[in-house]
């Protein structure tokens, strides 16, 4: 997946100021910055939710799956329900059969009949990315997956989103708060601020601009030394 | 489209006391609505209290008239609860059992033959009220004046019959008894014929000069009185009423009653239920997982309209059927009524769906939907000439923005052949089609924010 020069307004304010992005696949890409910064923005237009102002995005080989940041799911549906409705929608030849892969897949078969509101917030995230996963994408796009999840189902999640990316070679594209999943799960880190790209690269390469534009905070944990670093570029 | 449709429904199954609230709250409004508006013309209750004690009558000069029976042409107007004393009368006016208390005292027809001494006093009759409300006081205000009047008629008409009769006995003579004793009244054609015979016998001079003026004075009083006796039968009611119907649009007030309530009812299911739903599928945010390619914004927004229209179309055609045990219905128009409710559903579903994309959450909208169709419900069933011109004209023009008057007169004009006009209607409605489903479409826009 390819982004160029991507401006998005609202308004007077300017939520993206020309960010690019390019992705390989099976990469585990991770977006962070702090509140405001356009990752939800940037995840929107990638995902063709949105349309840029200016700048394009080219287009992937194969689908764009796209997971929000909550759960885009019917409640009052139960988990096979919700799984066989999207795999009609996409019109899938067998949406049975692409049902049973998901449940599989997530680890929900035996809970197929239950009501999605009955599950918890982890298994409903589960489903929610199944959901996203329906269409086989070769790009998932994941809007702060693990909001609002304990230790023990973040833990799970990110498992089962890193078996994607080495398993079938999906490009997984995620934007989070936590500096720490960023950096633990992350390839690559794309850091945003006020809608600008301030860095692209791995998490050693950031601490080594950190330890050059912010040497008292390149020994410190990771999230202090992001934030000297975000500190030092006037963020 | 079809999975969409087969998934709203699995939710509306999954939470069925939504679902019998959103059914039975509407119908139950409707049909209290319908039979309210039906049933209160009808005859109000009175409570009648008759002090008059039964051998008393109404007399002219020395005559007494035979019993009118005022109390019972009364009682033919309103339904008489017969009380035995004025505190079971304030009691039963006051419990609202009746409507008012009509008490005719004792001394009423007393009252009414001193009219014609030279004392005369003002004969009354006394009314309870319970005004506990404006519209209630103005209401049995009006009943009770109605009531007055007829009464009032009634004797009027009465007396000028029995002053028509003397009338006569002057002009033409006759019998006339009184005291037990029969007298013969000669009368002024009797008197001018019997002068004109004796006036040649008598000698030119002042005698007979005198009976020439006698004569001249009886034909001149038995002209006038001609005259007087048409406009004393008149005097009892001296404007006639010619009615004339310029808007024949009036079918039985039953089905006019029935046609409020299923349109009440295919309103409220409706526009909640495609407004409820739309606003679901943001609240669920799965608007935008399904506007990315999987389905179109119009193709949604169609889905919960069939939708509504679906369950709305059930649901009415089950109060007519529930409701044609009780008054008879012309089944054999049943092919109009379907299309009535269609166009009235697919209005409402257009203004439901301009609603449901307004707001964020199902409660809001609900709760907007609520907030919208009730009173412009109310405001379609005030009638014309009830409120002054302009407020009215504002009314009118309110109302025919919404779709709950055109899908009412479709509706009458469905359910009897003296409805107003159902192409009129259905060119109204589709207008309306098309506005809401423009509006509609123009709305979901805000929808796409993630």
């Amino acid at each position: 997946m390819e982004a160029r020069g991507l401006v998005k307004r609202y308004g007077d304010r300017e939520a993206l100021r020309g960010v690019d992005l390019r992705t390989e696949a099976g990469e585990l890409v991770a977006i962070i910055g702090p509140n405001g910064a356009g990752k939800t923005t940037l995840l929107s237009i990638l995902a063709g939710i949105s349309k840029p102002d200016q700048g394009e995005v080219g287009a992937a080989q194969g689908t764009v799956g796209w997971v929000p940041q909550q759960a885009a799911l019917y409640r009052r549906l139960t988990v096979e329900e919700n799984l066989l409705l999207f795999a009609r929608l996409e019109r899938h030849e067998n949406p049975h059969a692409s049902c049973e892969e998901m449940l599989e897949l997530t680890g929900l078969a035996e809970r197929r009949e239950e009501i999605v509101a009955r599950l918890s917030g982890g298994n409903q995230q589960r489903i929610n990315i199944a959901i996203g996963l329906l269409s086989r994408p070769s790009v998932l796009l994941l809007d702060e997956p693990s909001v609002g999840l304990d230790p023990r189902q973040r833990a799970r999640l990110w498992e089962f989103v890193s078996s994607l990316a080495e398993t079938n070679g999906t490009t997984v594209i995620f934007s989070t708060h936590d500096i720490q999943e960023a950096e633990r799960y992350g390839r690559r880190l794309l850091v945003l601020a006020d809608g600008e790209a301030l860095f692209d690269g791995s998490a050693d390469e950031l601490r080594e601009a950190v330890r050059r534009e912010a040497p008292e905070a390149a020994d410190q944990d990771f999230e202090t030394a992001f934030v000297a670093f975000l500190h030092h570029r006037g963020h | 489209m079809r999975w969409l449709l087969l998934k709203d429904l699995q939710i509306l199954r999954r939470s069925p006391l939504q679902a019998f609230l959103l059914v039975a709250y509407p119908v139950l409004i409707a049909v209290l609505v319908g039979f309210a508006i039906s049933r209160s013309p009808d005859k109000p209750r009175v409570a009648f209290l008759n002090e008059v004690p039964s051998d008393s009558r109404v007399r002219v000069g020395t005559t007494e008239l035979p019993n009118i029976g005022v109390s019972d042409r009364i009682c033919e107007r309103v339904e008489c609860v017969q009380v035995k004393s004025r505190a079971e009368a304030t009691e039963e006016v006051r419990s609202g059992d009746v409507l008012a208390a009509l008490i005719l005292p004792a001394d009423l027809v007393d009252r009414i033959n001193s009219l014609s001494t030279p004392f005369p006093s003002t004969p009354r009759v006394e009314v309870i009220l319970n005004e506990e409300d404006p519209v209630k006081a103005r209401l049995v205000n009006d009943r009770i004046d109605s009531l007055l009047t007829q009464a009032n008629l009634v004797i009027a008409r009465r007396i000028a019959a029995e002053g028509g009769k003397f009338l006569g006995l002057v002009l033409d003579g006759g019998q006339f008894s009184v005291i037990g004793q029969t007298i013969e009244i000669l009368g002024l054609r009797n008197s001018a014929r019997i002068l004109t015979r004796l006036r040649p016998a008598l000698p030119p001079g002042q005698l007979r000069d005198s009976v020439d003026e006698v004569i001249r004075f009886t034909t001149l009083a038995r002209n006038n009185l001609d005259n007087a006796a048409p406009l004393l039968s008149r005097l009892s009611q001296p404007i006639a009423v010619d009615k004339q119907v310029v808007n024949a649009s009036t079918p039985p007030l039953e089905i006019f009653a029935i046609s409020v309530a299923a349109t009440f009812t295919l309103a409220f299911v409706v526009v909640l239920l495609v407004a409820g739903s739309l606003a679901l599928e943001r609240e669920e945010n799965a608007f935008a997982r399904l506007t990315r390619g999987l389905v179109s914004r119009s193709a949604l927004l169609t889905e919960k309209v069939v939708l509504g229209l679906a369950v709305g179309l059930l649901v009415t055609l089950l109060m007519l059927a529930g409701l044609a045990l009780f008054v008879p219905l012309h089944w054999s128009r049943f092919g109009l009524w379907l299309v009535a409710i269609v166009a009235g559903g697919a209005a409402f579903g257009a203004a439901g769906a301009a609603l449901g994309a307004a707001g964020r959450e199902v409660r809001a909208v609900s709760l907007l939907a609520f907030m919208v169709t009730l009173p412009i419900a109310f405001l379609s069933l005030i009638p014309s000439g009830a409120l002054g011109p302009a407020l009215y004209d504002v009314i009118k023009l309110v109302t025919a923005l919404f779709p709950f008057k055109p899908a009412l007169q479709a509706m009458t004009g469905a359910l009897d052949p003296a409805g107003p006009s159902l192409a009129a209607a259905l060119g109204h409605l589709a207008i309306l089609i098309v506005a809401y489903g423009l509006l509609a479409r123009l709305a979901l826009r805000r929808f796409t924010a993630v």
